[in-house]
């Protein structure tokens, strides 16, 4: 066939597999224990890992003696990372790693290696711009419109400060892997995002070419953006594994050092004013805004965020250094930020306006990429979250026990990496579908499945999924929201490929031309006439000698066929109780209305959508990491005092997805981010609705809210 | 975890025989929900561990004439489950049902929790019992958001015990036996506030077990009000516990015990004294937390706390007056 085979999905109301609630392939293995992490394997001979860290906020190794720790009984490889000489920048920095028999043995032998400091100062805190001095990097202003006009011309103007501060990934799984380095082979098993190209990261920093490098990874227990490289702790892993005569080395980051080393979200603080008209209309904007994600400081989040389009603003950011561990991505990096700032100082606007928010979000939604899709979103969470008849303006607010009600937005890209799929169909009906990807437990062993079942007319049991190796066609990184638009679309080109060759060997039989063969029902069938079919095993003999199709399906970022595209769309309203009396602030309901095009599994996508908001609850409430200016030390890297939300601090959770035609026609987009964005938003608005103050800083603990509620300013 | 020698004793007086006259030499370990993680992070390196769960004559809870007498092997799972104890004590039955977690409340014993050591950051860091440096704590002028409002040093973390609030406005005993026989202390002595870095936040002596503790007789009301963010796995910010005598509707005696909020519980006088010979209404609950919290003197950052410590007596003494007695 030279024409290019039809790969569109099949119209929403023929779809027997896609669009229907499976329940995740992996579920029960994960939910009984039978799933290994990585983090769960335990191989023959194999060695444990222990990190030596800095204790200290900024300092120079002056010198570093490791001769005790190499006699420890059951130390096989002892390894310097950080020689005499070395300045290090942050609390959590390796210094050294051992590889002993136990891990037992290999954390009492960090104790020995004896490493003297010179410490030497330290800055941990960017909350206040005005102590950050040479840490701090001015960007060049930005300036559209005519701002300085505009705020003259206002009505009303908010004038706020807003921070959002460095959180962590806090992955259940920590990072690391199992490496085994032997001559010029590397075995690894990783915890990755990015299964396909994690060899390819590592191999030049071994001096092995990647093509003896054999990646194996079956279960990631969590990543959020903070696996995709192998890391660091690969490297050393494996230098201990050649050290130790080529043993497996299992190196983990024990939870001190995940937390300070392993990737966080960046902070973002803002001083923001919004001028408009009385009735709620915007018409300028002005932030100056100040980060840090670590030593390499922070950059500008997109301001202001999804209402892009003000017509007038003026914006200044300042990047600030600190001594502090590097980030990472963390679930739509630097939008969160972006809709805190954002949508915090438009329900100030309104609060000064005297507007009600949901109105002010609506009237101004012209500013927005998609203002029809927001409007509609905005009218659906208001009806979810009851605001016409719960909702009050701030002064009113009566007793110890306040409720408010609070918007945040999104907006993501989504779109589909680049990957391949290959299907395999056996003469003897049995069919593999391969590919180098990872399910990150977003459901994408589900959707792949799903996609060519739906294609080869097969139900889910019939076909075998095999991802998870770097050997297999390669798979794109799982970042960005991007796996579900590329797996789904690379899968669905692979199954119609292998099903025209299918065709090709069964339409003699049928006595027609393959063209007009379809494959429904588990079976092949000539489309004008049912009765003419026969079984999908009966096709399948016919696949001639060499037993077998085997067709790959190629995804390109830039040629989406219709078959994904980006730009996902959401609104958010969090409804909260404070007690003003101890700043306590519970959550009653927090609801989502999310699009994300043509859903492939409405359940998994549902309960992407509730993850995100279990997890940004977390982080509303909750999370922070705190820097000690006394000891540079971060004073929280545990699960103890870096606070999680537990399943009762959650409250309820009310998901729609918008699964209309219109958004059904823009094909696949990638759900993994959006939910997540704008959570601390519509939290902080809640609380700022209930008490009738804007409480500055996140997340809302009793400190931050009192604080607001009693003037003091931390 | 450092090696080290492990001991199975059978009895109180086997037990106590293989403790030290020094502290660092042996630990008790009961549930050892506190002990593991201290030992892993080398904070206790004990040559030997005595194991006392094996212990019968720790287990139970018994009400006798004499009052409620509780083991130090009991469970907090036992204790909040308790019907003698959520009778007559209900403060520290609620203190023990509050306790997170069901597996840290099935682990977790009633002697384990008075003698379990502060969570201070700097302390679980490695930076000492009073966080000193060069002759100064690090905390007034660090992170101090969970530290103590109360004291004024020279210790300024918070004495972790829920139970030991309740215990003490309870006006319970507590007995602790050493291989030179038992002797009795005052809940309100156990817990003292350390003046220096080698000494201990318990009068608890490094060769001694603490073998039960007793609640005397009385009939009171008694409630444990405990302010904590989340619901799961969290220490409090600031709790009180009350116990009040009453005469009809007045308070004829009242103890007001904070915890979280010093070195040790905070017997606050002042307070027991605002709610005396009166009832016990909004406005003179609220007059008594102010009290309460009047000599408090916060930290950089944890103002916050008084606030909870004044809404936490209130509270208190409001669901007190709730009971029946
Ligand atoms: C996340 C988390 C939250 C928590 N929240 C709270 C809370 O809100 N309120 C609260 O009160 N506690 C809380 N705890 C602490 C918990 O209650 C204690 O860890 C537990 O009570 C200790 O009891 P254990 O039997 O496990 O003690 P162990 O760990 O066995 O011992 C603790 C210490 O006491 C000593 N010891 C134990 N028994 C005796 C004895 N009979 N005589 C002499 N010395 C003894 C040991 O030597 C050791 O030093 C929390 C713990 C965690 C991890």
């Amino acid at each position: 066939m030279a024409n290019t085979p039809d790969y569109s999905w099949p119209p929403m109301a023929d779809r027997k597999i896609i669009g229907k609630s499976f329940k995740r392939l992996d579920g029960q293995a994960k939910a009984s224990g039978r799933a290994k992490y990585t983090s769960d394997l335990k191989m023959k001979d194999m060695l444990y890992a222990a990190y030596v860290l800095c204790p200290h906020g900024h300092a120079r190794v002056t010198s570093i003696d490791t001769s005790a720790a190499e006699k420890v009984k059951g130390v096989q490889a002892v390894h310097v990372i950080a020689p005499a000489g070395t300045e290090v920048q942050w609390h959590g920095k390796e210094i050294a790693a051992v590889a002993a028999t136990t891990e037992e043995i290999a954390r009492e032998a960090i104790r020995m290696v004896k490493v003297d400091y010179e410490v030497m100062p330290h800055f941990v805190n960017e909350q206040d711009l005005g102590k950050a001095g040479s840490r701090g990097k001015a960007a060049g202003e930005k300036v559209t419109g005519d701002p300085e006009k505009a705020f003259q011309e206002a009505e009303a103007v908010s004038d706020g400060v807003y921070g959002i501060p460095v959180i962590t990934h806090s992955c259940l799984e920590p990072h690391g892997c199992v490496i085994q380095w032997q001559g010029d082979q590397v075995m690894a098993w990783p915890s990755t995002q990015f299964v396909t190209g994690w060899a390819n990261t590592l191999a030049p920093n071994l001096k092995v070419p990647a093509a003896n490098i054999k990646v194996k990874m079956d279960y990631i227990g969590g990543g959020f953006g903070s696996k995709f490289s192998p890391g660091a702790w690969a490297e050393v892993g494996a230098i201990l594994s050649q050290k130790a005569g080529g043993r497996p080395v299992k190196i983990y980051l024990d939870r001190v050092a995940e937390q300070t080393i392993a990737g966080n979200r960046p902070s973002a603080f803002g001083k923001i004013k919004i001028a408009g008209k009385k009735d709620g209309t915007i018409t300028a904007w002005q932030s100056d805004t100040w980060a840090s994600g670590g030593f390499a400081g922070g950059g500008q989040p997109p301001l202001p965020y999804v209402y892009n389009n003000i017509p007038n603003t003026r914006l200044n950011h300042t990047s600030i250094s600190v001594n502090a561990g590097p980030s990472q991505a963390w679930r739509a990096p630097n939008n969160q930020q972006a809709s805190f700032l954002t949508c915090s100082a438009i329900e100030d606007f309104a609060a000064k306006a005297g507007c009600d928010p949901m109105d002010v979000f609506n009237k101004n939604a012209g500013y927005t990429p998609r203002a029809e899709q927001y409007q509609y979103q905005l009218a659906k969470a208001a009806e979810l979250s009851e605001w016409k008849k719960l909702w009050k303006p701030r002064d009113q607010r009566t007793g110890t026990m306040r409720r408010g009600l609070g918007i945040g937005v999104n907006a993501w890209a989504g779109n589909g990496h680049g990957c391949t799929a290959r299907l395999t169909i056996n003469s003897d009906g049995s069919v593999v579908l391969e590919m180098g990807t990872q399910d990150l437990g977003t459901g994408t062993r589900t959707i792949m499945t799903q996609v060519a079942a739906e294609t080869l007319g097969l139900q889910m049991g019939q076909v075998k999924l095999v991802i998870g190796d770097n050997s297999l066609p390669p798979g794109g990184s799982s970042g960005g929201s991007t796996t579900v638009g590329g797996v789904s679309a690379a899968t669905r080109k692979a199954g119609v490929n292998a099903l025209g060759k299918l065709y090709e060997a069964a339409a003699p039989a049928l006595g027609v031309q393959p063209e007009e063969l379809e494959a429904v029902d588990g079976q092949i069938r000539v489309k004008s006439n049912h009765a003419k079919n026969m079984t999908w095993v009966a096709a399948c003999k016919k696949i001639g000698p060499a037993g077998k199709i085997s067709e790959t399906g190629v995804n390109e970022t830039r040629n989406p066929m219709g078959l994904f595209s980006g730009g996902a769309a959401g609104v958010q309203v969090a409804d909260v109780s404070v007690d003003i009396e101890t700043g306590l602030v519970k959550i009653n309901r927090f609801v989502a209305v999310q699009d994300c095009g043509l859903v492939i599994n409405p359940k998994l996508a549902e309960s992407q959508v509730i993850g995100a908001i279990i997890m940004g609850i977390s982080t509303a409430l909750y999370e922070e990491r705190i820097m000690d200016n006394a000891t540079g030390r971060m004073m929280n890297p545990d699960l103890e005092f870096y606070k999680l939300a537990g399943i009762k601090d959650i409250g309820d959770i009310v998901v729609h997805m918008d699964i209309r035609e219109v958004n059904d026609k823009r094909g696949v987009i990638g759900l993994g981010e959006p939910p997540a964005i704008g959570i601390c938003a519509a939290v902080g608005n809640a609380v700022a609705n209930a008490i009738g103050k804007r409480v500055p800083y996140m997340p809302m603990t009793p400190m931050h809210v009192l604080n607001a509620l009693e003037g003091r300013n931390a | 975890m450092q090696s080290f020698e492990y001991a199975n004793p059978a009895t109180v007086q086997e037990a106590v025989g293989l403790l030290s006259a020094k502290w660092g030499e042996a630990d008790v370990l009961a549930g050892g929900t506190d002990l593991i993680s201290l030992m892993k992070d080398h904070l206790h390196t004990p040559k030997r561990v005595v194991n006392i769960k094996n212990i019968k004559e720790l287990e139970g809870i018994q009400k006798t004439a004499a009052g409620i007498r509780i083991g130090a092997l009991v469970t907090m799972d036992e204790l909040a489950k308790n019907a003698d104890v959520k009778a007559s004590a209900k403060s520290l039955s609620d203190a023990a049902a509050a306790i997170p977690s069901p597996q840290i409340r099935h682990m977790g014993t009633v002697g384990g929790d008075l003698c379990q050591r502060p969570r201070c950051w700097y302390y679980r860091q490695g930076f000492g019992l009073l966080a000193m440096k060069d002759g100064k704590s690090l905390v007034p002028d660090g992170a101090n958001q969970y530290h103590a409002i109360f004291g004024s040093g020279p210790a300024y973390f918070v004495s972790a015990s829920s139970l030991g609030p309740a215990l003490i406005a309870l006006g319970a005993k507590i007995k602790l036996v050493s291989a030179k026989g038992p002797r009795e202390v005052a809940a309100a002595s156990f817990f003292v506030s350390p003046a220096n870095e080698t000494s201990r936040e318990i009068a608890l002596h490094p060769d001694e077990i603490l073998t039960e503790i007793l609640i005397p007789p009385a009939t009171v009301k008694s409630a444990t009000y405990e302010v904590r963010q989340k619901e799961a796995l969290d220490w409090p910010l600031a709790t009180a516990s009350v116990t009040l005598t009453m005469r009809g509707n007045t308070v004829a005696s009242a103890k007001v015990v904070l915890g979280h909020v010093a070195a040790k519980p905070w017997d606050s006088a002042e307070a027991a004294k605002a709610i005396t010979g009166k009832a016990i209404t909004a406005d003179t609950a609220e007059a008594a937390g102010k009290a309460a919290v009047a000599s408090a003197s916060p930290l950089s950052q944890n103002a916050y706390k008084v606030t909870l410590a004044r809404v936490a007596v209130k509270r208190a003494l409001l669901e007190a007056a709730k009971q029946k007695a």
